[in-house]
């Protein structure tokens, strides 16, 4: 059964804290991957695959870059598990 | 009907020795941390490299090649004229042709054992193992050096972020030969044609000649060579032990093409590997060296004592293509 986009924002601020240890509570909807939590690319392709496995989408390395704010990844991976 | 002789296979075949040359210059990331607009901390942390390994405008290609070349022939214990096949895996040399084989055949005394050139990047050096293990076996050749060098830094460009200030120069050799037990597992080799643009040049040769392009250099997709560089080869790594008949368990060291420390850190993790397996990160003081990478790492492992003479390793080269090699050896 597909996620909400709540729950979908909890278990990817798991991911992100996990291979970032930035704190959870820090991973809102409106930050910047990389200007506000400072994730490089590596990590963010490492978040991205972990991602994938976690909510069983798809992920397409072009339409990594456009994801810019932890809204716009929650959002994709919502619409993504169809 | 005459008889036609075919060649005489041997059962099988080993490393008989490792040699290897580096660039003569120490490049601290200071040193090219201003044209990209970074930093020591941020290159460290990113990339887990302190120097790398340049070479300076006298110390060619081929001065390395020799020198490591010369190193495993006299480490072999065999003389350069037994030498029946040379492979020299590189993509900087600078002439179309001839090869940089034939040359270094000449000029380590193997003339005229038949030389060519292979062109897999950073996989380079796991396939001209491959196709050593082959001519050894099939009893085409009885000794083979195989050849991985690079001198990148002719083809980079300072003010890249993508790629530039993770490379050194340098050059790894091994001897290749018969063996009463086995020293060379099956290698688990490919490539995947349909990221051809994800590492290479900036443009051809022909267009810098018609004005065009600039100078060609070096650049990646640096997200995702990194996904499938981790994730697809594992499943390679994976693959290899498993033809190998070898579990990660019986490994004593890992040898991974040294591109980025933090590839070599999560490929690692995802291996789950035992805490006993030797985790090669040559990269640290020497850099990204294509496909130099592979044994430059291997003979800092066996200098420093942290492999010994009879060990496994899983040794996987990846990069441009993209291509990818892999193989459990004996280390010489």
């Amino acid at each position: 059964m597909a996620l909400s986009a709540a729950e979908v924002l909890t278990g990817l601020s798991e991911i992100v804290t996990d291979e970032t240890g930035i704190a959870t509570e820090a991973i809102q909807l409106d930050k910047s991957f990389t200007d506000d939590l400072d994730i490089d690319s590596i990590s963010m392709m490492t978040i991205v695959v972990n991602a994938e496995d976690k909510f069983n989408v798809k992920i397409p390395d072009e339409e990594v870059k456009n994801l810019l704010t932890v809204g716009d990844a929650v959002n994709y991976i919502t619409k993504a598990q169809g | 009907m005459a008889k036609l002789n075919q060649s005489t296979t041997v059962e099988f075949s080993k490393i008989y020795s490792i040699g290897a040359a580096r660039g003569d210059l120490t490049i601290t990331n200071d040193d090219v941390a201003g044209p990209i607009n970074s930093s020591d901390e941020w290159i460290t942390q990113r990339t887990g490299i302190i120097t790398r390994m340049r070479a300076s405008k006298d110390r060619s290609l081929m001065d390395m090649a020799v020198e490591a070349s010369n190193e495993a022939i006299e480490k072999a214990g065999i003389a350069a004229s037994e030498i029946e096949a040379v492979i020299f895996s590189t993509i900087t040399h600078p002439y179309q042709t001839p090869s940089a084989a034939a040359l270094l055949a000449d000029l380590v005394g193997a003339n005229p054992a038949p030389a060519f050139d292979i062109s897999a990047a950073c996989a380079g050096y796991c396939y001209g193992i491959a196709q050593a293990d082959s001519l050894v076996r099939s009893g085409v050749a009885k000794y083979v050096l195989v050849v991985g060098g690079e001198k990148l830094t002719d083809f980079i460009d300072p003010t890249d972020r993508s790629i530039s200030f993770l490379l050194g120069d340098g050059a790894g050799a091994a001897i290749v030969g018969p063996s009463d037990s086995p020293g060379i597992s099956k290698t688990v080799w490919g490539s995947d044609g349909s990221k051809w643009d994800a590492v290479g040049m900036t443009g051809s040769l022909i267009d810098f000649r018609d004005g065009t392009g600039a100078w060609p250099t070096l650049v990646q997709e640096g997200q995702t060579v990194f996904r499938w560089a981790v994730w697809e080869m594992v499943k390679v790594a994976k693959r290899a032990l498993e033809v190998a008949g070898v579990t990660a368990d019986e490994l004593n060291s890992i040898v991974m093409h040294q591109a980025n420390e933090r590839i070599i850190d999560e490929m690692a993790k995802q291996l789950g590997l035992p805490e006993h397996v030797v985790v090669a990160r040559d990269i640290k003081t020497t850099g990204n060296t294509s496909a130099a990478s592979i044994p430059l790492a291997m003979h800092a492992l066996i200098e420093d004592g942290a492999v010994k003479s009879g060990d496994l390793a899983l040794q996987i080269g990846f990069g441009a293509g993209l291509a990818f090699g892999a193989q459990v050896v004996v280390v010489p």
